[in-house]
């Protein structure tokens, strides 16, 4: 860091601070780590420290058709909704970034208005117009109401890249000859797929995160995986849903990682056409 | 027609999508609180109810709560992160962005694991001989308020720290310069200038903590019952009418709160991106 950033002078001032930071830390991070060596415990039970080390919880869950059905349930519908809200928010995000119209701002603001509504309210909303077109039940369906989610998360990376696109490009491009397609194909979109990539996989994430939507709208036999750890946690608690968490951590974060990984590209090639105008 | 005009219609299919798939329903939902004579019986009926508006009264009193004990763990350590060396500060970066990127229903579980009667505090607590009897501390309001902060953290670190970050070094020196102690440097100089995030943060932790229903359903106790969990139960039990008056209700709430003090946040500010 060469920036001229806020720093501390007072070494007690500092010793104080660091400390109440570092509880706060613990706190946040000891109820994600305390799970892994449990899913590995070989006991029965969720005691710590675990007795000895086995991976028979994992075992379990594999040999387990309803947690696997409940997997692949899950990740079928989080990729179709990756698909669906990629495609629609990137042409949103064009219109949105690139077109001045009135009522843009109310518009971009019920866009991303599913971030911030309570998700009981999507959640009855949808069923309540599910039931009456009697479509309660189906994959697709959940697929739909999961896309209205997980929208606003791809226009808003989408939207950074197109921010940081040199339009000079595609002038270029044009000025050659290439038609808007071709334009679009071959200059702009190897130019933001790192924001593109990174709202699919946020999008996936929503999706195959979401619990409350498809407590609502999934049928008997349409149980996707939060549904199914919901359930055994309200009675159970096995030791599977250790082991379950586990490798649902592990996915969520490296795909996390993909993405911030991706935006921070995505922002640096940006920056890098902006450094060459000066 | 003009270019900028013909990038615009690129907005119409999701905008289309939307109304089908969320915009509609959520209308149609709303009307229901009108009753069958348009007299708004439902909503009078909740209104009406001491047991919805006591759960009304849990809810906010919980989302004001939350959003002070969230404020007042998150400042010191997003101005730690933000005046720390950068690699203890990527290292705090992770621990505030790992539990931010895992599902609130395994951290709830998580919790259910720490805090239960023979979880892993109590076991470690009488293990230690500080304890001869289990505590109980899950399915108690204490384990909600722990399992609502520890989810809306970072939503509160993020915007404080984005601040922090942007402040200017020299202003700082140049107050030291002038004489003025570490007190009077924050009060006059940090606190106003990182005013914008922590405000944002405020708001989204309240709004958010409005709506709250997997944390409190797995943690809490029969009384610490919120707006969002009455609502499931109505519509489970076929009381759809209810249900939606309560929903519009919450919505109402919602949407005052951010009307009245959603110009300090820009979400995509915070949601872009996780730095």
């Amino acid at each position: 860091m060469t920036g001229y950033g806020i720093t501390l002078s007072s070494p007690w001032a500092r010793a104080l601070l660091g400390l109440i930071a570092l509880a706060v830390a613990v706190f946040l991070i000891v109820p994600v780590l305390v799970i892994v060596p449990l899913s590995f415990s070989s006991g029965s039970f969720l005691s710590f420290p675990p007795p000895g080390f086995s991976l028979r919880w994992y075992q379990q869950l594999f040999s387990r058709s309803d947690w696997m059905q409940s997997a692949w349930l899950s990740i079928w519908i989080a990729a179709l909704v990756a698909l669906l809200a990629t495609v629609l928010g990137t042409a949103a995000s064009f219109g949105l970034v690139r077109a001045r119209f009135p009522g843009q701002r109310l518009l971009l603001a019920f866009i991303l208005s599913p971030l911030i509504i309570p998700g009981i309210i999507v959640a009855i909303a949808v069923y309540f117009f599910y039931a009456r077109l009697q479509l309660v039940g189906s994959p697709v369906a959940i697929a739909v109401a999961h896309t209205a989610l997980a929208v606003p998360f791809v226009v808003v990376n989408v939207s950074a890249s197109l921010h940081g696109f040199d339009k000079r490009l595609e002038m270029a491009a044009q000025n050659l000859g290439a038609g808007a397609f071709d334009t679009f194909r071959l200059v702009i979109l190897p130019g933001i797929r790192p924001g593109v990539i990174a709202g699919a996989l946020f999008a996936f994430i929503t999706s195959f995160d979401e619990l409350i939507v498809a407590l609502f709208i999934a049928g008997p036999s349409q149980v996707t995986l939060p549904l199914r750890m919901w359930e055994s946690m309200r009675s159970s608690l096995e030791p599977t849903l250790a082991a379950v968490s586990t490798l649902a951590i592990v996915a969520s974060v490296s795909l996390f990682l993909c993405a911030s990984w991706l935006q921070g590209r995505a922002r640096a090639t940006g920056g890098r056409i902006a450094e060459e105008d000066t | 027609m003009t270019a900028r005009f013909r990038y615009g219609l690129l907005v119409l299919p999701l905008l289309a999508f939307l109304l089908a798939a969320y915009l509609v329903p959520v209308a149609l939902m709303l009307s229901n609180t009108a009753g069958a004579s348009f007299d708004f019986e439902p909503l009078r009926q909740v209104i009406a109810s001491p047991v919805a508006m006591k759960v009304f009264l849990f809810t906010i009193r919980t989302a004001i709560w939350v959003t002070v004990i969230t404020l007042v763990l998150a400042y010191p350590l997003a101005f730690f992160i933000a005046t720390a060396r950068p690699l203890t500060a990527s290292l705090l970066m992770a621990v505030v962005l790992i539990p931010f990127w895992t599902s609130i229903l395994i951290r709830s579980y998580a919790w259910m694991v720490l805090l239960g009667r023979k979880g892993v505090i109590n076991e470690f607590l009488i293990w230690a001989g500080l304890l001869d009897q289990p505590l109980k501390l899950l399915n108690t309001s204490f384990a909600v308020y722990i399992g609502m902060v520890h989810v809306l953290l970072p939503f509160m670190i993020l915007p404080i720290l984005a601040s922090l970050k942007g402040i200017d070094g020299r202003l700082v020196a140049a107050a030291e310069n002038l004489g003025a102690g570490p007190a009077s440097v924050f009060r006059h100089i940090i606190l106003p200038l990182s005013m914008p995030g922590l405000l944002a943060g405020t708001v989204l932790v309240f709004v958010l903590g409005l709506g709250f229903y997997i944390t409190p359903a797995l943690l809490g106790g029969p009384s610490d019952m919120t707006i969002s969990m009455l609502i499931a139960q109505e519509v489970d039990l076929y009381r759809w009418d209810a249900g939606a008056a309560m929903a519009a209700l919450l919505l109402v709430m919602t949407l005052a709160a951010l009307l009245l003090f959603g110009r300090f946040v820009s979400l995509d500010k915070i949601l872009g991106g996780a730095k």
